[in-house]
């Protein structure tokens, strides 16, 4: 682990998916062509541009989006001159059907996410993905639940059914350092030359750019990021920020570093409508392991019921719910307002 | 009357949890013949200990039986389904489909069995299904419901082969039952699997969008809510373990919903433990629904068919 030299990873960046999530999803099509020109011209070699729970997600339970996400698929693919749109799904929520559509939008990265114990799901997806000429990526979500050697093992169900790279997603942003390189190691092992390793990093107790170059030296060759981290919980390692760092490092990215910091500065920041902040019950969702998404549903609920959203968050996680079980919070904070009625 | 005689079909978690279901619970039906493929499955050896028939030839074996069954449950998989459909037809025995394949109609037995006229062979839909269509048909009484979804969590260690490899299947004729059934105009589903340990009851949520002045406080709402605990209380006639964790929430008119207000219920369903443990509920709903409605229908036949020859 001395060399960092000559390491490299392709940056994604999902400020336009991950990102949504903090603007409620309600992302326009101009938003997007800006965005996107801006980080094809900053070299980013992939963007990736869905609803934030994925195609599909337009929903009750995950909140409906302004803008229907094909048509933004549609606009980002256009926008892009060199770099590849990449999609979302999650098996259970989106289906075949929606990857059908999404490529016919022009779409030609497919990322298929599964809990982290749950790979299995996800083989009809990939088979079809790979069928339709697509690149593939695999997302192992809230890895932090089980062993490196668990994750590994589920990694190798979605390089079997055709996944070319397997991403360690720290969806609670609960991983620190050593629980990212472990694992990272663990899946490089595993995959050898069948497929990449990549990470996806949260700021819920600030790590996501450590835990990313922890990754890197790890051997992951592919490490997502958001524009100002935006994005769910406290938000999502920043790319303008993991650019500069990994220039510092010596880690290639081949990212314009001024490009990507001034698309953050100069048009992210005057259209978002909340900032990412660690806050209490950004930090509880990395404290107690809790899926980032959950927050403004967290949020929501508290205005409603009169519980704080860290303690609603806390029991979510005590619970073990998983990505996708945003319609426990009603019934978490519900059984909370009575229980405090009770006591 | 005599008991109706019943072939299960498909020798797995359904199949084996269906038999203890139609054992200790049927009133009109029983079991005489379970059929697999797998000569070493649990399934079968159990079915043999309590003296049932039992074959793993397939289906071309039980209809080359003397005795045929008046009911066959289909537990295998939509395309065996698909294949042994014809077959049953051509025997006049009353297919009851517990996978996906809907060759004949959805069915969930306390809302649209009445309305259906060829029952010959029915579609159980999915667990989901059995679980929520009923609350969107309640709510669909009251109010025009444009748009339902619902969000089902199994525990992991309940999802079987053929549900992880099919969850695409799973979802797509969950919410077409949402509308065909539930009455919505449009609907959504979608499934979470959980491995948490100790596993997770099923759970099955249902949003209904409702007109706005249904989601204020009023008789519109109190309608609603005595409707779906009506069919609450209906369902627990078969699934005694299928309950509400909350009072239907209803949510206030917002521009992202077209105007619409919606009401949100919360439902568990906790499994009989005939076979696996009381956190699979998803199993305990469909076999329960699949012998309610096997005794229902052979109320019927009863009542229309002339009685069978004494020695024939």
């Amino acid at each position: 682990m001395t060399a960092t030299n000559h390491l490299r990873v392709r940056l994604t960046d999902t400020t336009l998916r991950d990102g949504s999530h903090a603007m409620s999803h309600k992302f326009t099509e101009e938003h997007v062509r800006a965005i996107v020109r801006a980080l094809d011209e900053a070299k980013v070699e992939v963007i990736e541009v869905t609803h934030g729970d994925g195609l599909g997600g337009s929903s009750f339970n995950y909140g409906f989006s302004l803008t229907p996400e094909l048509d933004l698929v549609r606009a980002a693919v256009d926008e892009a001159r060199n770099a590849k749109i990449a999609v979302l799904m999650l098996p259970g929520l989106g289906t075949i059907h929606d990857l059908n559509q999404a490529h016919e939008a022009g779409a030609s990265v497919a990322r298929i996410a599964t809990h982290c114990t749950e790979a299995d799901v996800s083989i009809q997806h990939f088979q079809k993905a790979r069928k339709l000429g697509m690149e593939t990526v695999g997302f192992l979500m809230l890895s932090h639940r089980t062993t490196p050697e668990t994750l590994a093992k589920q990694a190798r169900i979605m390089a079997d059914a055709g996944c070319q790279c397997v991403y360690v997603v720290d969806s609670a942003g609960a991983l620190i350092l050593e629980d990212v390189s472990e694992r990272v190691s663990a899946l490089v092992t595993e995959l050898g030359a069948d497929a990449q390793v990549g990470f996806h990093g949260h700021q819920n107790l600030s790590f996501g750019v450590a835990n990313s170059v922890y990754a890197a030296r790890a051997g992951a060759q592919q490490i997502d990021g958001t524009l100002l981290a935006l994005g769910a919980g406290a938000g999502n390692s920043p790319t303008e920020v993991l650019a500069a760092a990994f220039e510092r490092l010596n880690i290639h990215t081949g990212v314009d570093v001024h490009g990507v910091m001034a698309v953050a500065e100069d048009f992210v920041k005057r259209i978002i409508t909340r900032m990412p902040i660690m806050d209490r019950a950004s930090i509880m969702q990395g404290y107690a392991g809790v899926y980032s998404s959950f927050l403004i549903h967290a949020e929501r609920a508290a205005e409603r019921y009169g519980i704080p959203a860290w303690q609603i968050l806390e029991e979510v996680g005590k619970a073990g719910y998983v990505g996708g079980q945003e319609d426990m919070i009603v019934d978490v904070a519900v059984q909370l307002a009575s229980g405090a009625r009770v006591a | 009357m005599a008991k109706k005689t019943a072939a299960i079909v498909g020798s797995g978690n359904i199949g084996t949890d269906l038999m203890f279901k139609i054992m200790r619970r049927s009133t009109n039906v029983e079991v005489k013949y379970m059929i697999g493929v797998d000569p070493a499955s649990d399934g079968l050896a159990r079915a043999a200990r309590l003296g049932i028939t039992t074959s793993a030839e397939g289906v071309d074996w039980l209809l080359a039986q003397d005795e045929l069954p008046d009911f066959v449950f289909e537990c295998t998989s939509a395309k065996a389904h698909e294949v042994n459909a014809p077959k049953y037809k051509a025997a006049g025995i009353h297919a009851i489909d517990l996978t996906p394949a809907a060759v004949g109609p959805y069915l969930c037995p306390v809302v649209n069995l009445d309305a259906l006229e060829d029952v010959l062979n029915v579609n159980m839909i999915t667990c989901a299904g059995q679980a929520t269509t009923p609350i969107v048909a309640a709510i669909s009484s009251v109010v025009p419901v444009d748009y339902a979804e619902i969000v089902a969590s199994i525990a992991s260690k309940s999802a079987g082969p053929g549900t992880r490899a099919n969850v695409d299947e799973f979802t797509e004729t969950t919410a077409k039952a949402l509308e065909e059934v539930g009455g919505a105009k449009r609907g959504k589903a979608i499934i979470i699997i959980n491995p948490v340990e100790p596993p997770m009851i099923m759970r099955n949520t249902v949003y209904a969008a409702i007109p706005a002045d249904a989601a204020e406080p009023g008789e519109l709402q109190d309608k609603i809510t005595a409707a779906i605990h009506d069919a609450v209380t209906k369902i627990q006639d078969y699934v005694p373990g299928y309950s509400l964790r909350v009072d239907p929430q209803f949510d206030t008119p917002r521009e992202d919903w077209n105007g619409n207000g919606r009401v949100g219920v919360w439902v568990q369903v906790k499994g009989a433990a005939d076979y696996l443990p009381e956190y699979a509920g998803n199993l305990d709903i469909i076999t329960s629904a699949a012998t309610r409605t096997a005794d229902l229908l052979a109320q019927r036949v009863d009542a229309t068919n002339l009685p069978t020859p004494v020695g024939a």
